[in-house]
């Protein structure tokens, strides 16, 4: 996969989003910095529950209220810090600037309104022209993800069409005001996986296209390998390690990547359950002194007591773990 | 959609059937209508020439053959009470009373329960919230013509607002209308709630944020017409609520409609009004249900296409 080598669009310092339930604070993302340039593609890969879709949903400011809260840190988009602005501002952000595709397609359709509706609410938005061309893009708009017949298309309700078909109309959706920053939250629901592998291929041709930037998440390094030019690893609300697809694969450092990795299925070969690593990811309102991954971690000693700092492996690759501390 | 009309058409009709037979047949239950035709001296035979007269003679299945035959011809039966009346001609006469006063009824119960209900869920726990729910536990638990008696006393009795009774301009109407309406608009508003909660969590409505609409729009457009799905179930419900309502609201402040009817009809065992206004009912209830199934699939077009 060629390195995409245009600018910076978004920078994430330190971001910290938690939740704040009666009994406990629940830490879902817990000082994650990364950032993005224009054309690429970074992976988030890590097991459920370890705050990559929180992750997301932060970046729009849009995470479940009343319970969670962003609590720290920046998200510079072009360089302007989304923390600081408005709910209006943010709203001008949503859809235009950075979008999102939900994990689940199936149900992410007003099961009351049709594509059509729901299409063109989305174009007027930035488009304040008559119903007639809102019509037409809305049109091209589906034309763009390969839906074939559109016009006939616009008045289906979502539960007149297919799984596949639904995907590729939240794609349309998202994709409908030429954002700069697509994040594709990867679909649980298991849709057949030829479907699958043609809608990836079809996010990559419109990024050759549009020169957008995606931020894929997923729990499965095939897809990785095969979407990705950088990968941000998640565990418990941490980023362990970073850094190009290539690194990883070849050299992973952070002891949950390799045991990821080892436990990655051949591409294409389907298995019910992705990961065999030993033991459960910590409780996130019950975190571990320390490093988190040590309760499971075969070479954790008494330094491990102590939250590893970020150890650089070599431009552009890094992880969080004690083993890459000369003294260890 | 015009099968489904059809069908549901044609249960309804079964049930007006089933319903005009259990109603003939409790409406007997109250006691002997010769009693009151007639002075208390009357002779035996002074009360069989009444029965002759009435058709009370003849075995009940036979008088209930009579009484659909001329049903289907119109005709409701004459009043015992109001002596030789048609029973069709004082319902005629009360019919206005009673619809206006249940849709007013309606009319505020649906204005405040919709969007209370939709501003407790946005603003869920918080203080809007609570008071919401106190306001819904007060009303479902307080029975209808306590809530009457209490606000006769209170807004026409001490504050003399409104009028304490009878039919007349809209001042006439609010006492009874709110104590008619306040049930539903209790039962309405959780069931909005609720229901709306629901929706606000799902991923379409997450959706229309990530695109960008705006907040009042999510909630109007997105999630109101799918939150409404439920609580327009219960519409049917709220005809019956209405009904039985009418019946107790009416009698408390003298509107003079079917439900105070209802009442002078039983308590001079006229079975023949008895029956006429309470087959009415039970075809009212049986309508609004009807019409509810309607609209309900036409708000949702996962049945209007299936
Ligand atoms: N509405 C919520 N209330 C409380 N905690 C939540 C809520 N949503 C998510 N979380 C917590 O945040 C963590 C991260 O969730 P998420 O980002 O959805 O994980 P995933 O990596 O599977 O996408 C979860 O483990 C959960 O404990
Ligand atoms: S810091 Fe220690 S426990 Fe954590 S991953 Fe590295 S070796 Fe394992
Ligand atoms: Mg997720």
């Amino acid at each position: 996969m060629a390195t995409a080598q245009g600018e910076v669009i978004l920078e994430v310092n330190d971001l910290r989003t938690y939740f704040y339930t009666r009994t406990s604070v629940v830490k879902a993302v817990d000082g994650i910095s990364f950032n993005l340039r224009q054309g690429e593609t970074l992976g988030i890969v890590g097991e459920s529950g370890c705050g990559k879709t929180i992750t997301a949903l932060s970046l729009l400011r849009l995470v479940p209220k009343p319970a969670g809260r962003i609590v720290g840190g920046e998200i510079l988009l072009h360089g302007e810090d989304l923390l600081q602005k408005s709910e209006d501002e943010m709203r001008r952000v949503r859809g235009q600037k950075i979008s999102m595709i939900l994990q689940d397609p199936q149900t992410s359709l007003n099961p009351v309104f049709n594509i059509g509706n729901q299409l063109m609410e989305s174009l007027a938005l930035t488009h304040k022209e008559g119903r007639k061309n809102l019509f037409q893009r809305a049109v091209e708009s589906l034309r763009d993800v390969n839906v074939a017949a559109p016009e006939r298309r616009l008045e289906d309700f979502p539960h007149q069409m297919s799984g596949g078909m639904k995907q590729r109309v939240v794609g349309a959706i998202a994709m409908s005001l030429e954002p700069d920053i697509i994040i594709a939250d990867e679909p649980t629901t298991a849709l057949d996986v030829t479907i699958q592998l043609q809608y990836l291929r079809l996010l990559k041709d419109i990024q050759a296209r549009t020169g957008l930037a995606i931020i894929f998440i997923t729990h499965d390094f095939g897809v990785v390998a095969r979407m990705c030019d950088r990968v941000a690893v998640m565990y418990a609300g941490h980023i362990v390690e970073h850094g190009s697809v290539r690194d990883l694969f070849n050299d992973p450092q952070h002891p949950y990547t390799q045991a990821l990795m080892d436990s990655v299925p051949k591409l294409e070969e389907k298995v019910d359950r992705l990961y065999s690593i030993e033991g459960q990811p910590p409780l996130l309102w019950d975190l571990p002194e320390g490093c988190l991954f040590a309760p499971r971690c075969p070479h954790a000693r008494d330094k491990c007591q102590e939250y590893p700092p970020t150890f650089d492996i070599k431009e552009g690759h890094t992880a969080d773990c004690w083993r890459l501390d000369p003294s260890w | 959609m015009q099968r489904y009309i059809l069908r549901r058409s044609a249960q309804g009709l079964l049930a007006i059937i089933v319903i005009s037979m259990v109603v003939f047949a409790l409406a007997r239950v109250t006691g002997d209508p010769t009693q009151v035709l007639l002075p208390d001296e009357a002779s035996e035979e002074q009360i069989l020439q009444t029965q002759i007269e009435w058709g009370l003679d003849k075995p009940l299945h036979i008088q209930y053959f009579v009484y659909i035959k001329r049903l289907t011809r119109g005709d409701l039966g004459n009043s015992f009470k109001w002596a030789g009346v048609p029973a069709s001609e004082l319902i005629a006469e009360r019919l206005p009373a009673t619809v206006q006063l249940s849709a007013f009824a309606l009319l505020i119960s649906a204005a405040i329960a919709f969007p209370v209900g939709v501003l407790v869920a946005v603003k869920k726990d918080t203080g809007i919230d609570y008071a919401g729910k106190m306001v819904a536990i007060l009303g479902q638990s307080a029975p209808s013509f306590a809530l009457g008696l209490i606000l006769m006393w209170v807004f026409a009795v001490q504050l003399d607002w409104f009028p304490t009774s009878g039919r007349g301009g809209l001042s006439h109407m609010v006492l009874p209308g709110v104590a008619l309406g306040y049930y539903n608009v209790a039962a309405l508003m959780r069931l909005t709630r609720s229901s709306m909660l629901e929706v606000l969590d799902t991923e379409y409505v997450k959706l229309a944020r990530i695109k960008g609409v705006s907040e009042r729009r999510v909630i109007w457009k997105h999630c109101f017409r799918n939150a409404l799905i439920v609580p327009l179930t219960y519409f049917g419900l709220i005809g019956a609520v209405l009904i039985t309502g009418s019946v107790v609201t009416e009698t408390v402040f003298a509107w003079p409609g079917l439900g105070a009817l209802v009442i002078e009809a039983i308590l001079a065992r006229d079975f023949t009004v008895v029956q006429a206004v309470v087959l009415l009912f039970a075809f009212t209830f049986i309508l609004i249900n009807i019409l509810v199934d309607i609209l309900y699939a036409y708000i949702d077009p996962r049945i209007r296409y299936s």
